[in-house]
């Protein structure tokens, strides 16, 4: 593996258009609305948003993994240039693991119980790699070793349940390196796990990355993970992206009003807060996808909204030079 | 409003043991020391919080205080009485003063009760006025806690997850309880939903003068709503601490490595994380010596044979440490 710290500039996957829906009791309607966004090799891109979003969604259908109630109405993923989406099972399976994978947020139940972690990493490497079983079995040390999973041999020979959450983790994430992808794409990976084994997790995927150059698309919910590991955000709300822009971009003059406040609604970012202090919060619920409101999705619980915010929904456009947001609300200090 | 310095909680040596039992007359061959000796006050009006990671005995310590699970050992004071046995009988006078708040709004609900039925559920078992009463007081405690009246009729499905856990915690406050044991009551919840419920139970103390012993291990959530933070390590308290001093100066080698995992919330300011394996030791195989040591930078010889003991320092800080 060859050191590559810099990003290049060709994106390895890109998405247009994309649109998923779920077939409902009564009809279909959009869980995902027209994401638009592609990953060069060395990124990361966080995609960021509370429960139904859209952000894992997103994800599964990246691998083509989505459950069996929802759909790709439309778009496109291309991977390296190949429409993904356009492809039968067989090369589907081909470029899972080999392009494309995955690291879920339960280690538990994404790995095969039954299964001793060195066999189903092996497995995995057989299935894409012309080699022989010990020819995988020593990759599957090899990745093991390059996760720092401690005693790598001992490891490959243990069944999941055996291991701690963060071992589990590790061995997820060797699982997804094992045939050198080009693209990993990981759904709140450190979610389940304490802080200071999430703390050597996020750890382990900077320093992968540094040294793989794997393009990196991750979901989280948890803003402290995004300033610690992204290069660009996108920020997701009812479906659809409402900002993009650039870590620092992002963190350091927010656009959109749903970003403002999820911003200022975790605990503990200020200075030390006095006991009786308020957070600002967001009133208000997410409203349900399948009844979402005319205008802006987020207008009933926006602060500044607008006749307009309720009637018409706002276009995605560049409001200052590579900051993107979804807003009537115009830049006045640009 | 400022905490009254009597405490009105007063745990000494709270131990929950659970044996382990193996062979084929189960016979008992060890025991998980999930709570193992854990001591402190909680003064009226005030917010302690317990915080540490999954097994620290923090979730055990609250269950047994409100007699969840039965203590195996300790003392537990209650406005200057103490609680004997946690049997029946001592327990329902004293209920009636401590309540708890669950983690999961989905399943500390059942689904079969109407809303108001779960939230007169206390004033019933404890026959608090009449039937009328008992309805307007209902209608009250929603209000209060920011639900509508005329949803009294719903069920707890029909509701999201920040207002079950609105549903959760008038059910707590239905008594006119002194303490409320929160244990991770906003862990589940949505970051701006999140900021709702922690905004709830910050106004609830302000109005009512409530205490809460919260259970945590979201340092953010901590650092908002706690006066004084006693860090768990394996069933043990480590330090214990006026909120501001543990934050400014954390004392015992445990609470300093928990503040420095807590992603940092300023990109220019990235931690580099180191990706070294480090994993807990479980309740069940505790190290000898400090429950820390094995992970501890600052380790001696001592260390591995001794266990320290909670001493005072300076601003009323006490921290389990030979070396510090």
């Amino acid at each position: 593996m060859s050191e590559m710290n810099t990003a290049t500039h060709v994106p390895v996957l890109e998405v247009s258009g994309l649109d998923i829906e779920i077939r409902g009791v009564n009809g279909a309607f959009a869980v995902v609305s027209d994401m638009n966004f592609s990953v060069r090799a060395g990124e990361t891109l966080c995609i960021v948003g509370e429960s139904g979003c859209g952000k894992s969604m997103t994800a599964l259908s990246l691998l083509r993994l989505l459950p069996d109630a929802a759909t790709i109405a439309g778009g496109k993923v291309l991977i390296e240039g190949q429409d993904f989406l356009a492809m039968d099972q067989r090369q589907v399976e081909d470029f899972r693991g080999e392009k494309i994978a995955m690291i879920f947020q339960e280690p538990l139940t994404a790995l095969n119980p039954v299964l001793r972690i060195g066999e189903q990493i092996a497995e995995s490497v057989r299935q894409h790699r012309k080699c022989s079983r010990r020819e995988a079995d020593a990759r599957a040390v090899d990745v093991l070793r390059l996760v720092q999973m401690p005693d790598p041999e001992r490891r490959a020979s243990q069944f999941p349940h055996e291991l701690s959450g963060g071992m589990r983790q590790r061995a997820m994430i060797a699982l997804a390196l094992a045939c050198d992808p080009k693209i990993i794409i990981a759904d709140e990976p450190t979610t389940a796990l304490d802080v200071t084994i999430q703390a050597q997790i996020l750890g382990l995927i900077s320093d992968l990355q540094k040294r793989l150059g794997t393009a990196q698309i991750l979901i989280t919910h948890d803003l402290g993970v995004v300033s610690e590991v992204a290069d660009r955000v996108i920020v997701m709300y009812a479906g659809r992206k409402v900002e993009e822009a650039s870590i620092f971009d992002l963190f350091d003059r927010p656009f959109h009003p749903y970003t403002i406040g999820l911003m200022g609604a975790v605990p503990g970012a200020g200075a030390s807060s006095e006991a009786g202090d308020r957070l600002a919060d967001i009133p208000g619920t997410v409203p349900p996808l399948w009844n979402l409101p005319k205008g802006c999705a987020f207008a009933p619980r926006c602060p500044g909204a607008s006749a307009r915010c309720l009637e018409e929904r706002p276009p995605f456009e560049e409001k200052r030079p590579g900051h993107w947001a979804a807003c009537w609300e115009h830049d006045d200090a640009a | 409003m400022q905490p009254d310095r009597t405490p009105l909680l007063s745990v000494e040596n709270l131990e929950v043991h659970f044996p382990i039992r193996a062979g084929v007359l189960q016979r008992q061959v060890g025991a998980v020391k999930a709570v193992d000796g854990v001591s402190f006050s909680l003064n009226r009006g005030e917010t302690l919080s317990l915080v540490g990671e999954s097994g620290c005995g923090k979730s055990t310590t609250g269950l047994a205080l409100m007699g969840l699970v039965k203590p195996t050992g300790g003392r537990v004071q209650f406005d200057g009485q103490e609680i004997r046995g946690f049997n029946r009988a001592a327990l329902k006078s004293y209920r009636r003063r401590m309540q708890i708040v669950f983690q999961d709004p989905f399943s500390s609900l059942n689904p079969r009760q109407r809303v108001k039925d779960i939230i007169r559920a206390p004033l019933d078992i404890h026959k608090v006025g009449t039937p009328a009463e008992r309805e307007t007081r209902v209608a009250e405690l929603m209000e209060r806690v920011g639900l509508r009246p005329d949803q009294a009729d719903n069920f707890a499905h029909q509701f999201s997850g920040g207002q079950r856990q609105r549903i959760g915690i008038a059910r707590a406050l239905a008594l006119n309880p002194d303490v409320i044991v929160c244990d991770e009551p906003v862990s589940a919840l949505d970051v701006s939903v999140q900021a709702q419920i922690l905004n709830l139970l910050s106004d609830l103390q302000r109005d009512l003068g409530v205490s809460y012993l919260s259970i945590s291990h979201d340092l953010g959530v901590v650092e908002f709503i706690s006066h004084r933070v006693a860090v768990m390590y394996l069933g043990k308290i480590v330090e214990i601490a006026p909120k501001t001093r543990i934050f400014a100066e954390p004392g015992h080698p445990y609470t300093e490595l928990l503040m420095r995992s807590a992603p940092s919330r300023d990109p220019r300011k990235r931690h580099s994380f180191s990706a070294t394996n480090d994993d807990i030791p479980s309740a069940t195989k505790k190290p000898s010596g400090c429950p820390f040591h094995t992970r501890c930078p600052l380790v001696t010889a001592v260390c591995k044979t001794t266990e320290p003991a909670l001493t005072a320092r300076e601003g009323g800080q006490m921290v389990a440490c030979h070396n510090r």
